[in-house]
């Protein structure tokens, strides 16, 4: 108890059962919580990830609990989620989860059982400024596994009562530990990024919730109006997308916009992809502050996209302008832009579109 | 030293019935159906403990049948009057267990009429529409006889006369009210009736069904003659010997229990009411077990107040928790007509054997407090 009591957000996934484990071996008081989103598989709800997590939970020793949240995740998360499909933007409902959902709700949680802390599995760490006391988020030390990317829309007051036990580990060394502790979730494959996807068939998730929403069909235009054919429903394309077009053209095409107005999908040559600057609104700064205008960084477009040296200008209103030294390819709207600055992630902001 | 207020999830099991039991499994072990020194000792076991719940419900011991739980009786009772009826219209009540709801469910996919006859806002089943839609096509009515999560007690007497009047069966689900209301099948009217040891301080894995001299049963389990062919497989002799002395303790005691659990229900509800503000009882003040307390704490999410409780030491139940251990709205709360969010912020409270009144002043002396945190969080 000397250590504190501790809520720790367990998925049934390995990287939540160690983050428990670790907790319990430093000493705290830790109550496991699995987070009932969706992937209701009768009319009750999915059995075994839950059971998985109350496993790992009875291992350790730990209190367990679920927590339906099925009714709110689909208001706050899944519904936002096809209605960006259909408004012609590639959503990434991960960053909506965390922040206004997952660790909004796991903090209220914690106040009313008493804890100080909330801790999940993802990789990434909380660094301290020591001079202004003041918390950093930082990239995981796991290259290919840092998920900073989803998490810069933490505020910095939840930032000091988060703790991320796995950000100083490599997932490899997750799972040996997991092994030595003789978790039940060792072995288990990782999840699909979206977690109410199904085999990642977004589109049929949004053509089951939405179905009178739907787009239909309409054309599939170049850079200059010309039709070149039809599609199904902008729902199924992403910026930056070439498979699944259905054109026979003698050099490749790839999505360059989607344009939910005329409800047209545009086609362009691989060259003609690259934005010099993006317009980013809803920023939102680990600091709680903007940088200063001009402001150098990395900046990443998508989660598995190698970060790029751009300049931020913050505008008013939570808009961000980025200068990309070089252009980059496949803007899309609606992923989110994350601005790092060495190991530290800055903030980041929705993407609206090209800077014109 | 936990404080336990959620009997009616499960009873601790009475230290008689555990030293029974345990005399069954170390001393008489045999079989029931073999014809030796052996088996007949066990078959005594048996028998006595036939009697034993035959007592408790005022029925002859023949007619009870040894099942591995009420579910189970349910599902036999249910299928048997379904197989021996040629009338294929199926009544209940909006508040029946799910043990009573499925296998409903299941007769209606196999092309039988199922309908659910709703209750008024204390949980009481509505006699005019039952009279309505009892007719003769009707095979069955089922009616749980003391609900689960607000404890309300149904008239079954008068429902008996309106369901016999026109020559339909009627089924009584008592396994939340034996040990805890005198429960009679004569009195009551019934033709089939099942209860469950576990509900009464008995072990779990241990319930059974209560058949009038006359009902047709047909096996749900089959593979053997055990039973008079009505429940197959080898007895589980333990369990049942438990549950005979479960009942026959239920039965002697039950005036005291009663009072005792009611004294204590009534203290909580009444401390609620004095120290924790926006509070309303769910279901009937008149008509329900002496030991069940249905609480909304409005704007309080009552799961959430369960976690917080337990994490001090106290146990009591919130909605249905599904298989993974979520909670869903309770179906029962939404038939007496509250909205899902009044379902979300009511908590059941029920008392028991081992429950004191020092117990209930530790809770009422930590709810205001906890009660205030959870709304905090539930904006």
């Amino acid at each position: 108890m000397s250590a504190g009591r501790i809520v720790v957000g367990m998925s049934g996934g390995v990287d939540s059962s160690v983050a428990a484990a670790l907790l319990v071996e430093a000493g705290h008081e830790v109550i496991g919580v699995t987070m009932h989103l969706a992937g209701s598989d009768s009319r009750c709800c999915s059995l075994d990830d839950a059971e998985d997590a109350r496993r790992v939970a009875d291992r350790l020793g730990i209190r367990f609990y679920v927590a339906n949240y099925k009714d709110r995740f689909r208001e706050e998360v899944i519904l936002p989620f096809a209605d960006a499909y259909l408004a012609g933007r590639t959503p990434i409902p991960c960053v909506v989860c965390n922040r206004r959902f997952k660790f909004h709700h796991l903090m209220e949680r914690a106040h009313a059982l008493g804890a100080d802390a909330v801790a999940t599995g993802h990789y990434a760490r909380i660094g301290t400024d020591p001079e202004h006391n003041a918390p950093r988020l930082l990239r995981g030390v796991d290259p290919a596994k840092d998920q900073s990317y989803f998490l810069f829309d933490l505020a910095p007051e939840q930032l000091r009562r988060i703790r991320f036990p796995l950000g100083g580990l490599r997932k490899q060394e997750v799972r040996e530990k997991a092994r030595k502790m003789g978790l039940g979730t060792a072995e288990k494959p990782e999840s699909q990024e979206i977690c109410f996807v199904p085999q990642g068939d977004y589109a049929r998730v949004v053509e089951e919730l939405r179905p009178a929403g739907l787009p239909g069909e309409g054309e599939i235009v170049d850079t200059h109006g010309a039709v070149l054919g039809r599609h199904g429903g902008i729902h199924h394309f992403t910026v930056g997308q070439r498979k699944g077009l259905g054109l026979s053209t003698s050099e490749p095409l790839y999505v360059q916009a989607l344009d939910p107005g005329r409800n047209r999908v545009v086609v362009a040559r691989a060259e003609e992809l690259g934005s010099g600057g993006a317009h980013l609104s809803g920023a939102s700064w680990t600091r709680g502050e903007p940088p200063p205008a001009g402001q150098p960084a990395l900046v990443k477009i998508r989660y598995r996209h190698e970060a790029a040296p751009a300049k931020l200008v913050p505008g008013a209103g939570g808009f961000v302008d980025v200068h990309f030294e070089e252009p980059v390819r496949a803007l899309a709207p609606g992923q989110a832009g994350v601005f790092y600055l060495g190991e530290e992630v800055l903030g980041g902001g929705w993407i609206d579109g090209p800077l014109s | 030293m936990r404080i336990y207020l959620d009997h009616n999830a499960t009873t601790p099991v009475h230290p008689e019935v555990a030293s029974a039991m345990q005399e069954m499994l170390r001393e008489n072990w045999g079989n029931p159906s073999s014809t030796t020194a052996e088996g007949a000792q066990a078959r005594r076991a048996v028998d006595r403990a036939r009697e034993q719940v035959a007592a408790l419900v005022g029925a002859d011991a023949d007619e009870i049948v040894f099942t591995g739980s009420a579910t189970e009786a349910n599902n036999t009772a249910l299928h048997s009057v379904a197989r021996a009826s040629d009338r294929t219209r199926f009544l209940s009540s909006t508040i029946e267990h799910p043990s009573v709801d499925e296998p409903l469910a299941f007769l209606g996919e196999q092309g039988s009429q199922v309908i659910q006859i709703g209750v008024d806002e204390t949980g009481r089943l509505d006699l005019t529409s039952l009279r309505l839609q009892v007719d003769d096509r009707t095979a069955l009515v089922a009616v749980i006889l003391a609900n689960n999560e607000i404890g309300v007690v149904q008239d079954i007497p008068t429902l008996a006369e309106i369901v016999h009047r026109i020559g339909a069966h009627l089924h009584v689900d008592a396994t939340q009210a034996l040990g805890k209301i005198p429960v009679d099948v004569a009195t009551l009217g019934a033709d089939t009736l099942v209860g469950s040891a576990h509900k009464f301080n008995g072990p779990k894995g241990a319930g059974f069904l209560w058949a009038r001299k006359g009902v047709l049963l047909t096996p749900w389990i089959r593979g053997g003659p055990q039973e008079k062919r009505r429940r197959g497989g080898t007895e589980n002799t333990s369990g049942i010997v438990g549950l005979g002395q479960a009942a026959e303790l239920a039965r002697v005691d039950l005036p005291v229990r009663a009072t005792d659990s009611a004294r204590l229900r009534d203290r909580l509800w009444e401390g609620i009411l004095e120290g924790v503000p926006g509070v309303r009882r769910n279901g009937s003040e008149e008509h329900v077990l002496p030991n069940t307390l249905n609480v909304e704490f409005e704007g309080a999410a009552g799961e959430l107040l369960l976690q917080v409780l337990d994490g001090e030491g106290i146990a009591v139940s919130a909605g249905a928790a599904c298989a993974s251990g979520s909670i869903e709205p309770s179906h029962v709360l939404s038939a007496i007509g509250r909205n899902p969010e009044q379902a979300r912020g009511s908590l059941r409270f029920s008392t028991g054997l081992r429950n004191d009144e020092a117990q209930i002043d530790r809770v009422l002396g930590l709810l205001p407090g906890l009660v205030a945190r959870a709304r905090e969080v539930a904006a």
